[in-house]
Parts: C-alpha cells; sequence; structure tokens
C-alpha cells in the first residue's frame, strides 16, 4: 500500500487539532520527549488534561492565537499502512488551504461537533471535498462525551448531513458516520465502550482497512515529459530518454503511442527506473520511457496511447478557487501551469460565482475574491492536453500564477 | 514487509519526480551536502532521476569546521566514486571576514552561524534552487515547510505568505535575487530514511553505527570528549561508552546515543523501538519552543 493521505477539516474549536493528537497517542506515534513537552505545557497553562492538540500547532502565531492557520503535515504509521494528514484550517477565510490539503489526499475527515450539529461550516467543508473529489470521507461526530454519548444526537446529525450529500456532485464519494470523543478516546482508534449502541467501525479501523481501489481512481495512462535524458557518453550515444511520471493507469513496452502536440507516432521500446529495465510502468512511477522512432520530444509534451487522446485545445472552462487577494477580472492575463506544462492565459469570462455551501449561484460577477470559487473560461496562447477533472484528477486540474508576483493565486477543475 | 517496500517507493518515485522539476525549472540549482543520511539519501535519488546522464548540478557542503572527521572523509569518496562536482564554503572564513561571530561558553555552536556562509555562497555562485534534506516529521515548523519553498534576497522564509502547492504542480516562479529551497524528502520520516538507506543498500559514515567513544555528560544528554570541539568544564568527566549518532551535525550541539548498532539492520531495528525523536538529541532546537522556526525566518536551512 502506498501512503495514505488524509486532508481533515472542521470549525475552529471542533477538536480537530485534538482528534489528530489522540490518534498519534493512542497509536503510540508521540515519542517520549513530545509526549513530555505536552505534558509540561499543559501543566503550565493549568490544564487538567492532555493537551494532545499541542502536538499539531506548529507556528509560533498559531501558538499565540490558539489557532492552526496553515497545512502542517502531520506523519504515523501502523503495521499496515503508513499515513499523512494534513492539517487545515477551517475558518471561513482559509478556504484556500483546505483547497490545497485536499488536492493530494485520497480521504478526508470532516469533523462536527456533537453539540453544534450541521452548521454552514460543514456545508463549505463537504462542498469542498466533493469538489475536489476526495473518495473517501469521514465524518467523524466529535465530543460525543458532551452529548451523553446520545445515539438521538448522532442520528439527527446523520441525517442533516444526509440531506446534504442529496445535493453533492460527485455521487461516487464513500461517505462513512462515526460518533467519537477525541479528548477521551472514544472510536478515534480504540472501539468506545460509551456507545454500545454503534456497531460501525474506529476511525483508524475504517482508514486501516482502505484499499488501492477505494481511494484511486483508474484512468487513462498520461505521460506528461518533465525531462529529457541525453547522457552524451560514448555508451549512450544516441540514447534519448523521456523522464518523466505515469498518471491515471499503467503503460507498457510495446503499447502504441502518440506524442503531442506534434501528434507524432511511434511504439513504446523500453522502460527503465534507473538502470533496470520494466514491462510495465504503473501508476505514479518516476521512470524513463524510451521510443522507437527517432521523434523529436521536450519537455511539456505528452505521450499518450494511440487509441486514448485527451482533448487537444486553446480554450477551456474550469470551476476555479482564487487564492489571492488581488482579484481575478475578465481580460486578466496568466501564467496556467497544467501539469508541468506552462502556457499564458487570458481570462475570457466568469460565468458565475459558486457558492460553496451548496447555497446556489451568482450571476453578474466582475472579480473574484479571496476564497471565491467561480465557473470560468480561459484562452490559451498555445494548447493543453487535457481531460476533464471528473475523469482524471491529475490531467483535469491546473494552477494559476501571477506573472507579476510569480505566486500561485488559484487552482482550478476542467469540465 | 510488502507495506514498507510499497510505501518507500511511492516516496521514492516522489522524489525522482521533485529532483527531476529541479533541473527542469532552474538555471542553477546545487544540492546541500552535509554528509548526513538525509543528504547522501538525496544524492542516491538524484543518481537514480537522471541516470544514465549524470547529476546535472553539484552539491555545496557548508563546512562548519566542526564536522567529525569521518564525515568529511566519506564525502570526499562519495564525490570521487559518483564523479560529482562538489563545493565546499568554510564557516570559518565568515568568521576571519568578520561576517559572524564565534559564539563562546558552555553551549558555543556553529550551527547558527551557517546561516550567513550558506548565504554568501548562493549569492556567489547565484544560485536559484537549493536542494536539502529537511523533512517535514522532524519539527513542528517544519511541517508547515512548502516543498518549493521561496526565499527573498536576504534567505528569509515568509511562513505565512508561502505559495499553496496542489496536486504534484510545483511553480518554481521567481525573481532575480530570489531563490527556491527544494525538500524532496518532505514526505519522509526518520524510519523511512533508513529504511531505504538499507534497501538500496547505500554506504554512509561509520559514526551512525556503535562505535566506542570518549565521552561525557551533560544536561541527560551524551556529548563526544573527542577532537576537543564540544565545550566541557572541568569537572565534567569522561567515560567511555558505546554510542552512535543520529544525525551528524556539527560536533558542538550534535549529541550520541548509547546504541549496540552495529549494523544498518540494528539501526533501523532501533529506530523503529526508539522513543525519542531525532531532534530530540540537537541542543539547538531545546534553546527555546520556537528555535527551528526563528532560525528558518533568518536564512536558516
Amino acid at each position: 500500500m502506498e501512503v495514505l493521505k488524509i486532508a481533515t477539516a472542521g470549525s475552529v474549536d471542533d477538536g480537530k487539532s485534538t482528534l489528530i493528537g489522540r490518534i498519534l497517542y493512542d497509536t503510540k506515534s508521540l515519542t517520549t520527549d513530545k509526549l513530555e513537552a505536552i505534558e509540561k505545557t499543559s501543566k503550565q497553562r493549568g490544564y487538567d488534561y492532555l493537551d494532545f492538540s499541542l502536538a499539531t500547532d506548529g507556528l509560533v502565531a498559531e501558538r499565540e492565537q490558539g489557532i492552526t492557520i496553515d497545512v502542517a503535515h502531520i506523519y504515523f504509521s501502523t503495521k499496515n499502512k503508513s499515513y499523512i494528514i494534513a492539517d487545515t484550517p477551517g475558518h471561513v477565510e482559509y478556504t484556500r488551504n483546505m483547497v490545497t490539503g485536499a488536492s493530494t489526499s485520497q480521504a478526508s475527515i470532516i469533523l462536527i461537533d456533537a453539540r453544534k450539529g450541521v452548521i454552514e461550516q460543514t456545508n463549505r467543508h463537504f462542498f469542498i471535498n466533493n469538489l475536489l473529489r476526495v473518495k473517501d470521507v469521514v465524518v467523524a461526530i466529535n465530543k460525543m462525551d458532551l452529548v451523553d454519548y446520545s445515539e438521538d444526537v448522532y442520528n439527527k446529525i446523520k441525517a442533516d448531513f444526509e440531506e446534504l450529500m442529496s445535493k453533492r456532485d460527485y455521487q461516487d464519494q464513500n461517505i462513512s458516520f462515526i460518533p467519537v470523543s477525541a479528548l477521551k478516546g472514544d472510536n478515534v482508534v480504540n472501539k468506545s465502550e460509551n456507545m454500545p449502541w454503534y456497531s460501525g467501525e474506529s476511525i483508524l479501523d475504517h482508514l486501516e482497512k482502505l484499499d488501492k481501489a477505494d481511494i484511486f481512481n483508474v484512468g487513462t495512462p498520461r505521460f506528461p515529459v518533465q525531462y529529457v535524458i541525453r547522457p552524451k557518453t560514448e555508451e549512450y550515444h544516441d540514447y534519448r530518454g523521456y523522464a518523466g511520471k505515469v498518471y491515471g493507469g499503467n503503460l507498457s513496452v510495446g503499447d502504441d503511442v502518440v506524442v503531442l502536440p506534434s501528434q507524432t507516432k511511434s511504439k513504446i521500446k523500453e522502460i527503465y527506473f534507473y538502470d533496470e529495465k520494466y514491462e510495465t510502468a504503473s501508476r505514479r512511477s518516476s521512470v524513463t520511457i524510451t521510443l522507437e522512432d527517432d521523434v523529436n520530444v521536450s519537455r511539456g509534451d505528452m505521450i499518450v496511447k494511440e487509441n486514448d487522446l485527451p482533448t487537444i485545445e486553446k480554450q477551456f472552462t474550469a470551476n476555479v478557487c482564487w487564492m489571492d487577494s488581488k482579484q481575478l477580472t475578465p481580460g486578466a492575463k496568466y501564467t496556467v501551469q497544467h501539469g508541468i506544462n506552462k502556457v499564458l492565459a487570458k481570462v475570457d469570462a466568469i460565468h458565475h460565482k459558486i457558492n460553496p455551501d451548496y447555497s446556489g449561484i451568482e450571476e453578474g460577477v466582475s472579480g473574484l475574491g479571496m476564497n471565491d470559487i467561480a465557473q470560468v473560461s480561459f484562452k490559451l496562447n498555445k494548447p493543453i492536453f487535457h481531460d476533464k477533472f471528473r475523469d482524471h484528477r491529475t490531467n483535469g486540474s491546473f494552477i494559476i500564477i501571477d506573472p507579476q508576483s510569480n505566486s500561485t493565486v488559484g487552482a482550478g477543475f476542467i469540465q | 514487509m510488502n507495506k514498507d517496500t510499497a510505501h518507500i517507493n511511492s516516496l521514492e518515485n516522489e522524489a525522482i519526480y521533485i529532483m527531476r522539476e529541479v533541473a527542469a525549472q532552474f538555471e542553477k540549482p546545487v544540492l546541500l551536502f552535509s554528509g548526513g543520511k538525509d543528504s547522501i539519501t538525496l544524492v542516491r535519488l538524484a543518481v537514480k532521476a537522471f541516470y544514465p546522464a549524470k547529476v546535472p548540478f553539484p552539491l555545496m557542503h557548508i563546512d562548519t569546521g566542526h564536522n567529525f572527521p569521518e564525515t568529511i572523509e566519506f564525502r570526499d569518496r562519495l564525490v570521487e566514486e559518483l564523479g560529482l562536482e562538489l563545493i565546499v564554503r568554510n564557516v570559518q572564513d565568515s568568521i576571519d571576514q568578520g561576517k559572524v561571530k564565534e559564539e563562546s561558553g558552555r553551549y558555543a555552536s556553529r550551527n547558527m552561524l551557517q546561516t550567513t556562509t550558506l548565504l554568501d555562497a548562493i549569492e556567489e555562485f547565484k544560485f536559484d534552487a537549493c536542494i536539502g534534506g529537511a523533512r517535514r516529521d522532524e519539527e513542528k515548523a517544519r511541517a508547515k515547510e512548502r516543498i518549493f519553498s521561496v526565499r527573498d534576497d536576504f534567505g528569509q522564509w515568509d511562513e505565512k505568505n508561502q505559495r499553496p502547492e496542489l496536486f504534484d504542480m510545483l511553480n518554481g516562479e521567481i525573481e532575480l535575487g530570489q531563490n527556491v529551497r527544494v525538500f524532496p524528502i518532505s514526505n519522509w520520516t526518520e524510519l523511512d530514511v533508513w529504511s531505504y538507506i538499507e534497501k538500496e543498500n547505500i554506504e554512509i559514515p561509520s559514526i551512525y553505527f556503535a562505535h566506542k567513544r570518549k565521552v561525557f555528560l551533560r544536561d541527560g544528554m551524551i556529548w563526544s570528549a573527542e577532537d576537543g570541539i564540544v565545550y566541557r568544564d572541568e569537572d565534567e568527566e569522561v567515560i567511555e561508552e558505546m554510542v552512535r549518532f543520529r544525525t551528524v551535525g556539527d560536533m558542538s550541539c550534535t549529541a550520541a546515543v548509547l546504541s549496540d548498532a552495529v549494523s544498518i539492520s540494528k539501526v533501523v531495528e532501533e529506530i523503529r523501538d526508539s522513543s525519542i525523536s531525532e531532534r530530540g538529541a540537537r541542543i539547538d532546537d531545546k534553546r527555546s519552543e520556537a528555535a527551528m522556526e526563528k532560525r528558518k525566518q533568518q536564512g536558516y536551512f
């Protein structure tokens, strides 16, 4: 099993950091010195329990304000799997962080405070996880200890959330509901004895059982050429290897392929990983490919199977999440980075803003501010080779770079 | 055991992808090499990323002058065997030029002084990307570090204004004078690095393995009493113990641990069972809880 990346989402005070701290504690992932530091600080602050949130809240600014302000990565492993948790903040103004965290995750945990139930924030958290097509979602109904471990409370929240699910765009998302108390440790790693009415798994048990098929969509293989390897040595005089990462599906020696944008046909001759030859390059492996024919291939080109071409066009429409304080406006020019390929892009039109809480769309929008999500059309100076985001998470997404600040100012999902 | 190979392979694939992005997106990249296990792992990944071509960037060592002699010997041998280019810049030169002042006293260390030498070298060679072996699991402030981390003219890290990193896409666009610190093994843990070293059969400096050494105890930690680099009070008694080092930084801030692990498989076993995190043996982080974050803002690696 590959490393499982999990995004977390919850509002302020839903106990997200405590949940992560609890997972680390119960899986014995906290080392003695880290545990000592937590004990010491908890005592200094006069708490009568261990403040596990101290295990994750990293930056000085955060410790001062007592909130998480950026994506932090936390590592732990069990006998079966290695995990990375992307700890993303849940306030309204931090949609961009949630989108960022969800983009690299295959599973996510949405926290709900059992006392508050499904709130507007929950809609946003679910919306973003669904928009980003995170395949497995755990809805953790937290602080069950504060509602007397009530089954009625759990059922009410579950029913409210299921109503939300009926509005989702991505229907194949697997969603499970787990009643927990992160502070007391119920159903986080160990099954709770306080909720005999709940027959399901703990959060960790659920994650442990996730298989490749549960978290990855198998699609069509795409091979963007990252780097052309030309050793220019006597031994490898005519060697031209195309280095890159395989996305979506496998490629094999003998496959009939097309190089884009030249549309030149060839066959895969060899597949190398370091000094060894392989028959097949599997999804997400960083290999080097050679072709049967002497084709001109450079960085940014894409090698695909002949019978499975992506869309090749100089314009597209996408859902965009804007991440910069400087507004996106029609007519503005940006660099679009699609995978490793960079093209110049002009905003053709903003069709409508999408409220990320399932409350509908807003038309007649003149610009996008930080954390806005909208349907936007772009025109490009040269074609890209893309798939729809719904069919291909990697080849259907892009980032937007402001050519003045060089900063990443947005992300998009091609429709 | 199946788990280990699959997840190490996925980390390796990710790191190779990052190495190739660096070579493609930057004009003058450099791999910062300390002689430690993390940078040795980076070298291995770089060799694999570009094979059968040579690694398309040099290595650079910022030498504090307080290195374990075993590390330097190892460094020179590695560079020669792999046919790599090595640049060395010395903290001693920065001291001699009056750019930095040597610390004094019990906890004196040259670790902080490295920053000036590093920034000067970046300017001297006009490096636009520096590949480093930092890992997010090492420390809380590192947990928020990006894979491509942009530094300004002063080498400063602005943690509140970091570029979002989505999917696999790495944005290496910078202005003249800026540079990017690149961390290909961001997502590796200490155990992952050791498992990789074992799996790939990578050679590492001998001080990582248990050996007899003259040491003394202070603040519950074990310090090397050899080579006279670590400050020792007269009443701090020298004893001989079987120890090894978990990191090979500046001798003055790197403590040893008691160990019988004389082979890589024993070290992996020991790390797996260990309950003290790696940075627990680094005195520079113990100065205060925010120690690492402050150093990073100033341009430290």
